[in-house]
């Protein structure tokens, strides 16, 4: 009846993972518990959970990153205070849960932190800046957004429920086939990633089509701001990429489930295979990443520099640049494999090459505050943070680029640092400086500026007292992954590097204590205008938090600030333009559906997880179910009248018309 | 304004103190990569291929820092300099594209690549772990298999082997050809120089040297399962007579490796002490590299499986 589920699947001899699981399980139902006593389900349900409004998606992605964010740090910090302590002993924690932690640190930090954060930015934004409504296929939307937060789920549970795959964050055969890895935490991996994964795939889909079919009248591709092309080509490269990925771990279920042997020691399978699929799919994975991370920094400098972004076009340019190389580079991951001199050498180069649209990059960002007016306001301070760090993680990259160099430096904690210092020093900077960006807009009032600049300053002085010295034991030969270690010359680094945790950490909690501290004074820190920064791009057009059509009329744009040129023309003739005339706006109307095919798509995973077959195709049939009623809707819009949107929008101009008043004949916008 | 830590707020504390503070933090990874250089590692070579990886790496490294020093100095100016407070800044808001700059912009990184390109082409020709070391000394073949979670050193030639631990005659070329019992590892000792994989079913070859006598930890560094922190070994180099006679003592000595002992080898063990074979079935490695013996077995079952709580052993 319940597969390979029993009683014994609960850690019950092991305190540490039992009582973070019930400490996990008591918030939460403390916190369901006042959601339901407070009577706030049906606003929930409402306003939230059945929402398809692109902006409410990317705020709950974000959230889900920011939570995720926090679990994956917990599990670095155990890992440090392991190797602090696991000098010439065994420290507290034992491989076999040692072992899961790095494979769940990983996993969810990329998957479920980064990933979610980056899509939840690129959600909210993107139809915002290209002067839209929604994005292409908002109830689609929805369940991307929950098919991603039921992987989560499942990984979660892995934490109680049996345990998690021991086998690093890519499951490598032979390790992870069941003759090595018998337990269900690799299954656990497996479905997660797949689940999660569709909804990736979905969730790129959506948004290429979006950006190529509903950009605002006038707004050509030359005119997109740079998040709209770095987030077009990062989802370019999700289409691509990630049904790569999808294919492998089916590969290896295949393996693991029905006795295939793609990748086995045994009758013909090869591991070296699963080598190259995972990073054909795993190298452009980073640049899913850093490429949107890129585009926030490009909005960001400009919009602080008080100037447009310097040689737009070059940056277009190597955006596409970069986009299609990083699919030629994926063997730098095992050069130490022995494919020969001609084989190393040739993706060797092809891996130094994105570096010249990286640097491109770079250059650009640096002439865009030359001859600027530079506010130093919390997201400028990671920007600049990001360039001088990422400067480094660029350079060791190619350092690692080259065999014989890598030769000694392959999963070597010198590795390590190379890619915390690109993934901490460009995606997770950008997380940080894209929510303070864009959290006015969301939300109608800024994050406190002191508590972001502390959280700013604890992150970058703690990224390098706990990277540099992992950069010098890696040169030392520590490699990663050891549960234990007995050479005295790598301890010192190692404790240094937990020192560094301990900065991280205290950033981290001032990141908390801003939201905490920015929602108790919203008051004091509300934007009533809809342009706290001084903006240049469209989702400054509108008010703060946008209505849910984000534009009565969807705006005209000629040129590549659409939004600073209207600013400028107000300014001059010290009058907003003419009222347009208002017609019914059509909105996609909210749909369970996301929702409950995810909520199905969990019992589904669960049950293949766990061997319990008809809860398998419950779920699948339910979860399918659910689809073809969706697609039989006969309602699919609902209409707002036109009366509603002027009485919304004329309380935007009321707004921008008392600014004007205020502070135009001044001089400079504020 | 709302109350906070303001002592952190740029503008009281004034760019000036960020930009110096960033120069510090830049300096410091050198001056500890330089206290690195000191201790065993890979930037202390002891032998021919780790002191040419070394150096391509030190020239690669060079080579970049000629740009990279001078762009994160530019960064760290211009964010400075440009400061809104800074009223001898000149404010040029319609400066967002030059032609010269832009040519400029794509042409240096482009002319570092092509340098870059010329040391990575040669490189990975040169230091190809299968290319052989020229030398007068005829090499010494060691067969190497990892398993769960030890390190076998087959001498083919002497018809001896050892088990965590590897004894090679100093200044004589050694011809590894690496298997792997059961899931991948990495072969490395840091200070004679390049990695390579072992894997199932499969032979990778690597060639290294220590010059002088001396002790050089090695280890797997592909990750390998619960005992995969055990799966280090040291590397002894010796002078030639000191390796004769460790040749002559390991045949006198020790259980012999036939295909009983291996399969007892393959059992899961941790923490192995090193020892040596007297003797070697001298097809041993390539059956064990053409699967005719099967590999080696993993755990009973993780947590869910039958028999749950799987414990290394040892
Ligand atoms: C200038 C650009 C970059 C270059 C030349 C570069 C080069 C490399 C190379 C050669 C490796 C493999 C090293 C080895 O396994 O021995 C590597 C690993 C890695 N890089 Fe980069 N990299 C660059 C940028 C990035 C960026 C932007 C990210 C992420 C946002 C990133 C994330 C990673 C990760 C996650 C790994 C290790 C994965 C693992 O083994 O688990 N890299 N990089
Ligand atoms: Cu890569």
């Amino acid at each position: 009846m319940l597969g390979k589920l029993t009683w014994d699947a609960i850690p019950w001899s092991q305190p540490i993972p039992l009582i973070a699981g019930a400490v996990v399980m008591l918030v939460l139902l403390g916190v369901l518990a006042w959601v339901v006593v407070k009577g706030y389900v049906p606003y929930l349900w409402r306003e939230w959970i059945t929402s398809v409004d692109h902006k409410r998606i990317g705020v709950m992605y974000t959230l889900l990153g920011l939570v995720m964010l926090l679990r994956g740090f917990i599990d670095a910090i155990m890992m440090r205070l392991q190797q602090a302590l696991a000098f010439q002993s065994g420290g507290y924690l034992p491989p076999e849960h040692y072992n899961q932690i790095f494979s769940a640190h990983g996993t969810i930090m990329i998957f479920f932190g980064a990933m979610p954060f980056v899509i939840g930015l690129m959600n909210f934004v993107v139809p915002l800046q290209l002067g839209v409504r929604d994005v292409a296929f908002p109830t689609l939307n929805a369940t991307s957004f929950w098919l991603t937060a039921t992987g989560a789920l499942l990984v979660n549970i892995s934490l109680v429920v049996g345990e998690f795959a021991r086998t690093g964050w890519l499951p490598f055969p032979p390790l992870s086939e069941t003759g090595y890895s018998p337990g269900v935490g690799v299954d656990y991996y497996v479905w997660a990633l797949q689940i999660s994964g569709v909804g990736t795939l979905m969730s790129g889909i959506n948004l290429v089509t979006t950006i190529l079919k509903m950009r605002a009248p006038g707004m050509s591709y030359l005119r997109m701001p740079m998040f709209c092309w770095t987030a077009l080509s990062a989802n370019m490269l999700i289409v691509a990429a990630f049904p790569i990925l999808t294919a492998t771990l089916a590969m290896l279920a295949l393996d693991r489930y029905l006795g295939f042997h793609f990748f086995t020691n045994e009758a013909g399978g090869n591991m070296m295979m699963f080598m190259n699929l995972i990073w054909a799919w795993g190298h452009p994975e980073v640049y899913i990443l850093v490429l949107p991370a890129f585009g926030v920094f490009s909005e960001v400098i400009s919009t602080f520099s008080r100037k447009p972004l310097f040689g737009y076009r070059s940056m277009v340019a190597a955006t596409l640049f970069i986009c299609i190389v990083s699919f030629t580079v994926w063997l730098h991951h095992f050069f130490t494999m022995g494919a020969g001199g001609d084989v190393n050498a040739t993706f060797g180069i092809a891996t130094s090459i994105i570096a010249v649209g990286t640097g491109v990059k770079i250059y650009n960002w640096i002439f865009t505050m030359y001859g600027g007016r530079i506010q130093y306001a919390t997201p400028m301070l990671w920007s600049v943070g990001f360039i001088v760090t990422f400067v480094i993680g660029g350079m060791t990259g190619v350092l690692l680029a080259v065999p014989p160099a890598d030769f000694m430096l392959h999963n070597s904690l010198f590795l390590v640092a190379h890619f915390h210092n690109v993934i901490i020093g460009a995606v997770l900077f950008a997380a940080f400086a894209g929510l303070t960006f864009w959290f006015p807009k969301a939300f109608g009032f800024r994050l406190h500026e002191g508590w972001g600049k502390a959280s700013f300053w604890c992150a970058f002085i703690g990224f390098y007292v706990t990277f540099m010295p992992l950069y010098i034991v890696g040169l030392e030969g520590m490699t990663r992954r050891l549960q234990r270690y007995d050479v005295p010359e790598w301890r010192p680094w190692v404790l240094l590097a937990g020192v560094g945790i301990i900065i991280l950490f205290a950033g981290a909690v001032c990141q908390v204590v801003q939201l905490v501290v920015s929602i108790r004074d919203r008051d004091k820190l509300r934007d009533e205008m809809g342009d706290p920064w001084n903006g240049r791009s469209l989702e400054w057009a509108t008010a703060s938090p946008p209505p849910a059509f984000n534009f009565a009329v969807l705006p005209n744009v000629q040129d590549e600030q659409p939004y600073w040129t209207i600013k400028q023309r107000a300014i001059e003739t010290q009058q907003l333009p003419a009222e347009p005339d208002y017609q019914p706006i059509e909105m996609p109307r909210n749909s369970p559906t996301g929702f409950i095919t995810a909520f199905f798509s969990t019992l589904t995973g669960f049950a293949l997880i766990w061997h319990i077959w008809w809860l398998v195709v419950v779920g699948l049939v339910a979860a399918y179910a659910i689809f073809v009623w969706f697609a039989w809707r006969d309602v699919e819009d609902y209409v707002i009248p036109a009366e509603d949107v002027a009485k919304i929008d004329r309380e935007r101009r009321h707004a921008r018309q008392a600014w004007l008043d205020a502070n135009a004949r001044v001089g400079e916008p504020a | 304004m709302p109350t906070g830590p303001h002592w952190l707020s740029l503008r009281s504390a004034g760019p000036a103190t960020t930009g110096r503070l960033c120069v510090a933090t830049l300096a410091l990874p050198m001056i500890l990569a330089a206290r690195a250089a000191e201790a065993a590692g890979v930037l202390d070579p002891e032998g021919p291929i780790g002191a040419a990886n070394r150096q391509i790496m030190l020239n690669a490294l060079g080579i970049m820092l000629v740009i990279v020093v001078p762009t994160i100095l530019a960064a760290l100016v211009f964010a400075w300099w440009f400061r809104e407070s800074n009223t001898k800044a000149r404010y040029r808001p319609g400066f967002a594209y030059s032609g010269r700059i832009e040519l400029i912009v794509w042409s240096i990184p482009i002319m570092v690549i092509l340098f870059l390109g010329g040391v990575i082409w040669i490189g990975s020709h040169e230091l190809d772990p299968a290319t052989p070391i020229q030398s007068q000394n005829k090499p010494l073949n060691v067969q190497v298999v990892s398993l769960d979670w030890k390190w076998l050193f087959i001498y083919p030639d002497q018809g001896v082997a050892s088990v965590n631990d590897l004894v090679v005659p100093a200044g004589v070329p050694v011809r590894f050809m690496l298997t792997s019992d059961t899931v991948m590892n990495a072969f490395f000792i840091p200070q004679l120089g390049s990695m390579i994989y072992t894997m199932n079913g499969m032979v990778t070859q690597l060639h290294l040297q220590a010059d002088r006598p001396g002790d050089y930890y090695g280890l797997s560094t592909m990750f390998s399962g619960d005992g995969f922190p055990d799966m280090h070994f040291i590397a002894h180099s010796v002078p030639a007579d000191a390796f004769e006679k460790w040749v002559a003592g390991a045949r006198g000595n020790g259980p012999a490796l036939d295909q009983a002992g291996y399969a007892d080898l393959q059992r899961r063990k941790s923490r192995v002490q090193p020892f040596t074979y007297r003797s070697v079935d001298p097809h041993l490695f390539e059956m064990i590299a053409t699967q005719k013996i099967p590999p080696g077995p993993g755990p009973d079952a993780g947590r869910g499986g039958p028999g749950v709580h799987p414990q290394p052993e040892g």
